[in-house]
């Protein structure tokens, strides 16, 4: 048992007269459940320290003393909007321990509902990235819009969001039927209507003027600090996981992937629409070369044995790139599940962006970041 | 933001404990066909792995790491787009070195600490990819590398000690922090060993150790 320590950082310092330090969260609206301590002069931030865990979970401890299967509906609560793609690399992780082979169907559904996934996501934080620049049609829309595809999701999987759709071994139920259809028509519409966005939002001069040139994270820095997903892309480095190490049939299928130069607020923001579009091309593109029928998934013994070794998986999430280390004794329970989660790999560009800034630009630059709270503290 | 969150968490949470029963009728329909196909897979799929040789590209990173350090690291594992080191507690500052300025990896993934109390270590495995190199585009890299494991932790204060990587990988700052408040691993040479998820009075052993137990289980 250890003595309590109290980390130095967290103490109360005592700061210069002229600089202020002020806590933005854990509870304020404008930095989700995280707090990050910065120190103004005027109105410029001199300093900033990240202090996430404010809704840590243990779900990395939780998954040490429950058997492969009954691990997946909690491992999803971290990013509950996006939990397909919070779901895949440990199933693609626990199955290669387990030596399964998943059936094609089961694959392209997986792909589906993983772009499905990653759109509903991407419509709530794009909601909330209008919100907090002041722009309330930009909330009201995407977070109507998201409902097109929620629909879709909650015929596929029986739930709204938490859809622990995943398991390893394939997925939990096949399609309904004429899910196809309703599916490809949704689809459509939403792309039509998410490229009504440019109008009121990315064309629109006050956000580029508020977010332009804001945060700039420059090629080099977006290496060395490791970040990943929209974030590594805004940055002009062309690395998205489903293009470099294609996870089930993502190499079969015909998409691009989005890459801008400035690095600023304003193209980390871009980023995601511009995903969002490529994945509607993924949806259609899947659901033509999807095999018409056939079964969705192996049948596992009752706690299944994981060979000995460890595995990591990942795979891109709606946020960037998202893995999953597994090491497995031989035993019902995974022995250790690490999830390397892109929020927490994110986060440690916030400063970085931040020092130098007017505090004023400090929501656009922070949710710019693509940052879930409850993902990076797991 | 909140609302939904917990709104759902409310709902939810009966549901995960419900899970397997509604999961088993699911599962015979589909299942009465691929039942009999798994038991022959297995078998053909197990020998594969074992018997050809590892694929050359990862088999030449290996070799590259383990030539230049010879007996302090040890391939773990060679598998296709995957390579395991296993570098002793003194040379995985060189080994980083290496793998960054020869082998051109640039950033880490992911660093993760396993407690094994029965060998009385903890083991903290780097995980490395590359942006910049082509070549390393599929690839990760997994360094890893033990420290001494005590009974009554103190952590930073006790030998459970490793040397930092932050000055050659900048990207392990924040999961440094975590491992050393998760498992109390201090990490010689960073700059910032301060919690970063746990509460601040947080005094009880670092959580991810085995001998934590999540109460109830």
């Amino acid at each position: 048992m250890s003595k309590p320590v109290l980390p130095p950082g967290l103490a109360i310092q005592k700061a210069d007269e002229r600089i202020m330090t002020l806590n933005v969260g854990p509870q304020h609206p404008g930095s989700g459940h995280m707090r990050i301590i910065v120190q103004i002069d005027g109105d410029y931030i001199v300093a900033c320290d990240p202090d996430p865990g404010y809704v840590h979970r243990g779900e990395e401890k939780m998954a040490e003393y429950r058997n492969y299967t009954l691990n997946v509906p909690h491992l999803e609560r971290p990013v509950i909007h996006d939990s397909c793609n919070i779901l895949y690399p440990y199933v693609l992780a626990s199955e290669e321990l387990l030596g399964l082979e998943i059936p094609e169907r089961a694959k392209y559904i997986r792909v589906i509902a993983s772009e499905l996934n990653r759109c509903v996501y991407t419509m709530y934080w794009l909601a909330i990235y209008g919100i907090f620049l002041g722009h309330s049609t930009m909330f009201m829309w995407p977070a109507g819009d998201r409902e097109l595809l929620i629909d879709l999701l909650e015929k596929m999987t029986g739930a709204r969001v938490t859809h622990s759709y995943f398991i390893p071994g394939g997925i939990r139920n096949d399609l309904p039927a004429n899910f196809e259809d309703v599916c490809l028509r949704q689809v459509n519409y939403f792309e039509k209507r998410i490229k009504e966005y440019a109008d009121v939002f990315y064309d629109n001069p006050i956000l580029i003027s508020r977010t332009e040139k804001t945060g700039v994270l420059s090629r080099q820095d977006a290496i060395r600090l490791g970040t990943t997903g929209s974030v590594l892309r805004a940055s002009g480095i062309d690395y998205d996981v489903r293009k470099k190490e294609p996870y089930d049939v993502y190499d079969q299928l015909d998409f691009q992937t989005n890459v801008m130069k400035s690095g600023d607020s304003y193209a980390r923001s871009r980023i995601p629409w511009l995903d969002m579009m490529e994945s509607c091309r993924i949806i259609r593109d899947a659901l033509q070369k999807m095999p018409k029928s056939g079964s969705v998934r192996v049948k596992l013994k009752p706690n299944p044995k994981g060979e000995l070794g460890s595995v990591y998986k990942r795979v891109e999430s709606g946020r960037g790139a998202l893995g999953c280390y597994i090491v497995s004794d031989k035993k019902p329970e995974p022995y250790r599940v690490k999830l390397s989660v892109p929020s927490f790999r994110n986060l440690i560009a916030l400063p970085h962006l931040l020092i130098g800034e007017k505090l004023g630009n400090m929501p656009s630059i922070y949710w710019s970041l693509n940052y879930w709270p409850v993902e990076a503290d797991r | 933001m909140s609302s939904e969150e917990t709104s759902e968490k409310k709902t939810e949470e009966p549901k995960a404990e419900e899970k397997p029963a509604t999961e088993k009728p699911a599962a015979k329909p589909a299942a009465e066909k691929p039942a009999a196909k798994p038991p022959p897979k297995k078998p053909a799929a197990k020998p594969a792995p074992k018997e050809p040789e590892p694929p050359a590209f990862e088999k030449s990173i290996a070799d590259k790491i383990t030539e230049k350090f010879g007996e302090n690291t040890s391939v773990s594992f060679v598998k296709p787009d995957r390579v395991g080191i296993k570098v002793n507690r003194d040379s995985i500052h060189q080994v980083a070195e290496f793998a960054r300025d020869v082998l051109n990896y640039d950033h880490v993934d992911s660093v993760a600490g396993v407690d094994y109390p029965a060998d009385k270590e903890i083991e903290v495995v780097y995980h490395l990819g590359s942006y910049t190199d082509s070549s390393l585009d599929r690839q990760v890299l997994e360094l890893a590398t033990r420290a001494q494991r005590e009974e009554e932790p103190l952590p930073g204060r006790d030998s459970t000690k490793l040397p930092s990587l932050r000055d050659i990988f900048y990207s392990v700052e924040f999961h440094e922090r975590e491992v050393f408040e998760m498992l109390g691993v201090y990490f010689e040479g960073h700059p910032d060993n301060r919690r970063l998820l746990l509460p601040e009075d947080w005094a009880d052993l670092p959580p991810l150790r085995k001998d934590f137990r999540n109460k109830g289980r």
